[in-house]
């Protein structure tokens, strides 16, 4: 089974999902918070323009996960609630 | 008395606004949406600190006093308006000593502008590059989201009687003795009026033709980048002193000269490009790599920033630098409000009030037109015939 990982703990994919899709797919629909209110964010448009899906990917910080495609192995965290 | 404005951007948004608070009859016409054109692609700039002493510097020291008092009538931080501040810094000594001859006249016209060596940036501005020889400070500068405030003009105008009519001018009826009786639209409806307001921005020069009364007004285009959402990097509005000079030049060709500042939001915005390319939207990545260019320079710490946008505008240009307010006296009825360049957002109060004024013939919230002369349309037409 093919798997990446959300701050640590497995999320299986499928190949040919996209980070985004593979999430929703696992149950998880929010990962990121609103600057002010603190309230949940996750795939809005689902097609790279909103940049409400942003994640660490790797060491990359903002990286949209409606636009990445799954790797095995990915390293994949929420990022701090500045951003 | 009923008045038909043609245009619902900011300017046509302030005039509304003015008027039916001066108890005209206003219909507000437009083709699309509230801020649907050049309001909606600017940085919401409310500046002082690029004017130089006369007319139009006069109309914005006029404006900004209007935006602080409607910051407190309206909802001020609904629209975030924000009295930021604006800082120019130099490049080079050479530039700052032209910075400072050009702070020292407007001083003089009653603009705060400080003087401030490196250390005073870095304390304004942390993350500012330090290597540049000094700058300006211009506490007066503000900021505002430019879609939201017409939306609140518009609301304003509306609850004091003025209602919004979707449609496209198409043309104007005069009556025996020449003046305005009426408007027809696209549509094929005609809106009787005493008056009608030519607040198209941009697109002016064609709705000043169909009124009987043409001016030249030309897209003059720009882009901005906006970069993903940010921890707090930049707190004023920060751009270089070569954004004077380009923004007074005439040149047909590509000018770049950064502008940068944060939203509320947490996006920065960076501009500023100047082209004189027609309505040409196309993408340029040059034109995009140039600002990022300089603002990296400016910040160095939005080298690693990601960028999320890019958008363009054109804004309405005259070939004088300044706005056209005021009747045409070519046809009784119609007066222009446009033209106002990359500082409509910033002068839409003043050219509101100073329209109702002409309107009603009496002073409004302080703006009266005989200190505003320069703005009238007859300048554009005495070229014409000479």
């Amino acid at each position: 089974m093919t798997c990446f990982t959300l701050d640590g703990a497995p999320v299986a994919f499928s190949p040919g999902q996209t980070v985004a899709a593979a999430l929703v797919a696992h149950g998880v629909y929010a990962w990121r918070t609103t600057r002010f209110n603190g309230r949940p964010r996750g795939v809005y448009c689902g097609i790279g323009v909103c940049f409400d899906c942003l994640l660490t990917i790797d060491g990359r910080d903002d990286e949209r996960a409606c636009l990445t495609l799954a790797k095995d192995g990915m390293d994949v965290r929420t990022q701090a609630a500045a951003r | 008395m009923r008045v038909v404005i043609i245009g619902a951007g900011i300017v046509g948004a302030a005039s509304a606004m003015y008027a039916a608070r001066a108890g005209l009859e206003v219909v507000i016409l437009d083709r699309g949406p509230i801020g649907s054109g050049t309001t909606s692609r600017g940085e919401g700039n409310i500046l002082v600190s690029d004017k130089a002493p006369g007319p139009e510097l006069d109309l914005a020291l006029a404006s900004r006093r209007l935006w602080t008092d409607l910051g407190q009538r309206l909802d001020g931080d609904g629209i975030e308006l924000d009295a930021k501040g604006g800082i120019v810094v130099a490049s080079s000594p050479d530039a700052l000593r032209v910075l400072h001859e050009f702070a020292l006249d407007q001083r003089a016209a009653g603009v705060r502008a400080d003087e401030t060596d490196p250390a005073g940036l870095a304390e304004l501005e942390p993350q500012l590059s330090t290597s540049l020889p000094g700058g300006v400070y211009y506490p007066q500068d503000m900021q505002v989201q430019p879609v939201l405030a017409a939306h609140a003009f518009i609301a304003d105008a509306i609850a004091h009687g003025a209602r919004m009519v979707r449609d496209e001018l198409a043309g104007a009826e005069l009556r025996a003795d020449g003046s305005l009786r009426a408007i027809s639209c696209a549509s094929g409806i005609r809106i009787e009026a005493d008056a009608a307001v030519n607040a198209a921005g941009t697109w002016g020069g064609q709705v000043a033709q169909r009124l009987g009364g043409p001016i030249e007004v030309l897209p003059r285009r720009g882009f901005v980048l906006v970069t993903g959402p940010l921890p707090p990097t930049v707190r004023h509005k920060v751009y270089s002193a070569d954004y004077v000079s380009n923004v007074a030049s005439s040149d047909m060709g590509l000018e770049t000269s950064c502008v940068v500042e944060s939203t509320r939001g947490g996006t920065v915005l960076i501009g500023a490009s100047r082209e004189r390319v027609g309505f040409d939207g196309t993408m340029q990545p040059h034109v995009v790599a140039a600002l990022a260019r300089q603002a990296i320079a400016i910040f160095p710490t939005l080298r690693t920033a990601k960028l999320m946008r890019v958008y363009r505008g054109f804004r309405p240009y005259c070939p004088d630098h300044l706005p056209v307010v005021g009747p045409d006296p070519r046809v009784r009825g119609v007066l222009h409000a446009c033209g106002h360049e990359g500082a409509g957002i910033g002068l839409a109060p003043a050219t509101g009030a100073l329209i109702a004024a002409h309107l009603t013939g009496q002073p409004v919230d302080g703006i009266d037109p005989v200190n505003h002369r320069a703005l009238l349309p007859d300048r554009l037409l005495v070229q014409e015939m000479s």
